[in-house]
C-alpha cells in the first residue's frame, strides 16, 4: 500500500451555476513532486484553493494524512503542516523582510500574547535568518518587502511558507512573471526543497514541470484528464490533442 | 554627501530612540502640558478624550476596522463606574475596575458579532448594536437614572489628594493615562501586535501563516473596550455625573473625527486630535454658536489634505527628513 499525504475524494466546486471542477478524485504521494496542469480555464486554480482551504468544495472530501480537512478554516492549516505560497504574490509589503519571516514563524509560537515583547520569542530572529539564508535573500534581510524584485518577493513567499516546517507544500504558478534567470533559479529552489517534503505544484508552463516532477495531473474544463509521469504525460494522446497542441507559452 | 548621510542617520536614530521611550515621553509632555494651556480646564477632558480615542484607535489605528459603536464602550465604562459608587457604595477606584471590565465585556459581545462583518457593515453592526446599549441605559432607568443621567458620582479624596482641585485632579487622571499608555506601548510590542500588524499589512497571508483573523480582531476590540471603559470611568469621576448623551452615537462619531484629526496608527496621535477638537470647540464657541461648522471643514479639510492626520503628517515629515 502506497502512502499518500493528501486525497481527493469526489471533490467537485460549483460557483452559482458554474461548474468549475468535476468530481476529481486523485491521490499525491508523500515525497513526490507532483504537478497539476492544464490549459487556462481548466480548473487548476479553483483546485489549488480547494487544497489549500482557501474555500471548501461544493462536493467530495479532502484527507490530509487520513485525517478530513474539507471543512478545517484555513489558519488551522500551517499548524496540520500545509503551506502555500499564492499565484499573485502576497507578503507583509511595509514590513522588513527578515520581519516577514519571523512573524510567519511567531503564528506557529504565539498569537495572543498581549503582554510580553515579542523580541523575548528567543531563536525566532535566528530561524528566520537561516530561511532566509536557504533561499537566498539573507543580503536583503533589513530590506522592506515591498522594495524587493519580483523574484526576491516570490523566494520570499517561499521562505514564509516554510516557517511552519510543513510537509505538504503547495505552490501557485511560482514561476509567474519571472524572467528566465528568476525562473531558472526558483525551479532549482523547488527541486531543493522537494527533496526534503512533498511539493505539488500548479503551472501552465508546460516545459518547466516535465523536467521536474514526479507526476502529473492534467485538468481540462474541471475535470481530470489523465495522470502518470511526465513520460506518459508526454505520449497521452487525448492530452496532446487538448492541451500540447497548443503552442506552448 | 558623507555629512549628510550622517545627519540622515542620526535623524533617525533619534527617532527609533523616540519610540523606545514613547511611553516617557508621553508622560514627560503631560506633565507639562497644563502648565502650557490657556484654559486648565480643559486639559483633563483632552485627558480624557485622547485615552478614549486611543481605544478607539487600537482598532482603527492598527486593524483598520472603523467602528461607529465606541460611545457604548466609553458610556458602558461611565455607567459601570458610577453604578458601583452610587448603588453599591463601593470605594471610586473598584468604580475603575469595574469600568475596564464593562469596557471590555461590551467590547467582547459586540466585537463577537462585529468581527464577522467588515467595511462598512462593521460599523453599521457596531452603530446599531452601540444604539441597543443607549436604549437600554434610557428604559433602564431604576438603574441608570434614564434621560437624566446618572447622578451623585461623589469623589473628593484619594487618600491625602483633593480630588476637587482642578490640578490634582488633572495629575490623577494623567497618570491612569500614562499607565494606559504603558499597556497599550506593551500590547503593540507584543507578539499580538506583530499579528496585528500582520493582519493590517495582508489579511490573507496572515491567515495562510496560521493567524486567526476572527480571534485576533476580536481581541483587539476587547483590548479596546478595556482602554475605552477606563477613559469612561475618568470622565464619570470627572463630571461627577454620567449623562446619557455618553452612549449616543454623536459620542461615536467625536472619537472617530478625533483619531482621524490626530492621526491613525499612531501612539500619540489621539491626544493630539482631542486637545485639536476641543480646542477649536471651545475657542470658536466663544464667538458663534456655529462651532460645528468650523469644526466639520477643519475635519474635512484633514481628511482631504492631511489623510495622515495633524501628529501623522508631522511624524511623516520628520521621518523622512
Amino acid at each position: 500500500m502506497s502512502d499518500l499525504i493528501l486525497e481527493t475524494i469526489g471533490v467537485g466546486k460549483k460557483f452559482g451555476r458554474f461548474v468549475a471542477l468535476r468530481d476529481i478524485t486523485a491521490g499525491f504521494q508523500r515525497g513526490q513532486l507532483t504537478g497539476i496542469i492544464g490549459p487556462n480555464g481548466a480548473g487548476k486554480s479553483t483546485y489549488f484553493n480547494m487544497l489549500s482551504g482557501a474555500f471548501p468544495p461544493t462536493t467530495g472530501r479532502i484527507l490530509f494524512e487520513g485525517r478530513d480537512i474539507t471543512a478545517t478554516p484555513q489558519h488551522r492549516f500551517a499548524r496540520l503542516g500545509i503551506a502555500k505560497s499564492f499565484q499573485i504574490t502576497s507578503l507583509f509589503p511595509q514590513l522588513g523582510t527578515l520581519e516577514n519571516v519571523r512573524v510567519a514563524l511567531q503564528a506557529m509560537h504565539s498569537r495572543y500574547d498581549v503582554w510580553r515583547a515579542r523580541t523575548r520569542l528567543h531563536g525566532l530572529v535566528e530561524q528566520a535568518g537561516a530561511l532566509l539564508e536557504k533561499v537566498g535573500l539573507w543580503p536583503r534581510r533589513d530590506r522592506l518587502a515591498a522594495t524587493l524584485s519580483h523574484g526576491e518577493q516570490r523566494a520570499l513567499e517561499i521562505a514564509m511558507a516554510l516557517a511552519c516546517d510543513p510537509r505538504l507544500l503547495l505552490l501557485d504558478e511560482p514561476t509567474a512573471g519571472m524572467s528566465p534567470e528568476e525562473t531558472r533559479a526558483s525551479m532549482d529552489l523547488i527541486v531543493r526543497l522537494a527533496a526534503e517534503r512533498t511539493v505539488i505544484l500548479v503551472e501552465h508552463k508546460m516545459k518547466l514541470v516535465m523536467g521536474i516532477c514526479d507526476r502529473l495531473l492534467v485538468l481540462h474544463h474541471g475535470e481530470l484528464l489523465a495522470e502518470g509521469t511526465p513520460a506518459e504525460i508526454r505520449v497521452n494522446e487525448t492530452v496532446k490533442r487538448v492541451y500540447l497542441g497548443q503552442r506552448e507559452h | 554627501m558623507g555629512a549628510t548621510t550622517l545627519r540622515g542617520t542620526s535623524r533617525h536614530d533619534w527617532m527609533a530612540l523616540a519610540v523606545r521611550h514613547r511611553v516617557l515621553l508621553s508622560a514627560v509632555f503631560l506633565l507639562v502640558f497644563p502648565m502650557l494651556m490657556p484654559f486648565k480646564a480643559i486639559a483633563v477632558n483632552i485627558l480624557i478624550y485622547g485615552l478614549f480615542a486611543v481605544g478607539f484607535n487600537m482598532l482603527y489605528g492598527y486593524l483598520g476596522l472603523l467602528s461607529f459603536g465606541h460611545a457604548a464602550l466609553f458610556g458602558g465604562g461611565a455607567y459601570a463606574c458610577g453604578i458601583v459608587m452610587t448603588r453599591f457604595g463601593l470605594p471610586w477606584w473598584l468604580g475603575v475596575i469595574a469600568a475596564i471590565g464593562a469596557g471590555a465585556l461590551i467590547a467582547a459581545v459586540m466585537g463577537g458579532l462585529a468581527v464577522r462583518t467588515r467595511g462598512i457593515y462593521f460599523a453599521m453592526v457596531t452603530l446599531a448594536l452601540a444604539q441597543c446599549v443607549f436604549y437600554l441605559a434610557y428604559q433602564a432607568g431604576g438603574v441608570t437614572g434614564g434621560e437624566n443621567g446618572l447622578r451623585g458620582i461623589v469623589l473628593e479624596h484619594i487618600g491625602p489628594l483633593d480630588f476637587l482641585d482642578p490640578v490634582t485632579r488633572y495629575y490623577v487622571v494623567a497618570a491612569f493615562v500614562v499607565a494606559a499608555l504603558f499597556a497599550l506601548s506593551r500590547i503593540l510590542a507584543s507578539p499580538f501586535g506583530a499579528a496585528m500588524e500582520a493582519l493590517r499589512e495582508n489579511e490573507a497571508r496572515a491567515r495562510a501563516c496560521g493567524f486567526d483573523v476572527r480571534t485576533t480582531r476580536w481581541l483587539a476590540f476587547v483590548l479596546s473596550g478595556a482602554f475605552c471603559g477606563l477613559a469612561g470611568a475618568m470622565q464619570a469621576l470627572h463630571l461627577g455625573i454620567v449623562p446619557i448623551e455618553m452612549l449616543s452615537y454623536q459620542t461615536s462619531g467625536t472619537v472617530v473625527m478625533m483619531a482621524l484629526l490626530g492621526g491613525m496608527g499612531t501612539f500619540f496621535g489621539p491626544f493630539v486630535g482631542a486637545g485639536l477638537f476641543l480646542l477649536l470647540e471651545n475657542i470658536v464657541s466663544l464667538y458663534t454658536v456655529h462651532w460645528q461648522l468650523l469644526v466639520g471643514g477643519v475635519f474635512i479639510a484633514c481628511v482631504l489634505f492631511f489623510p495622515r492626520g495633524v501628529w501623522g503628517t508631522l511624524l511623516h515629515a520628520l521621518n523622512r527628513a
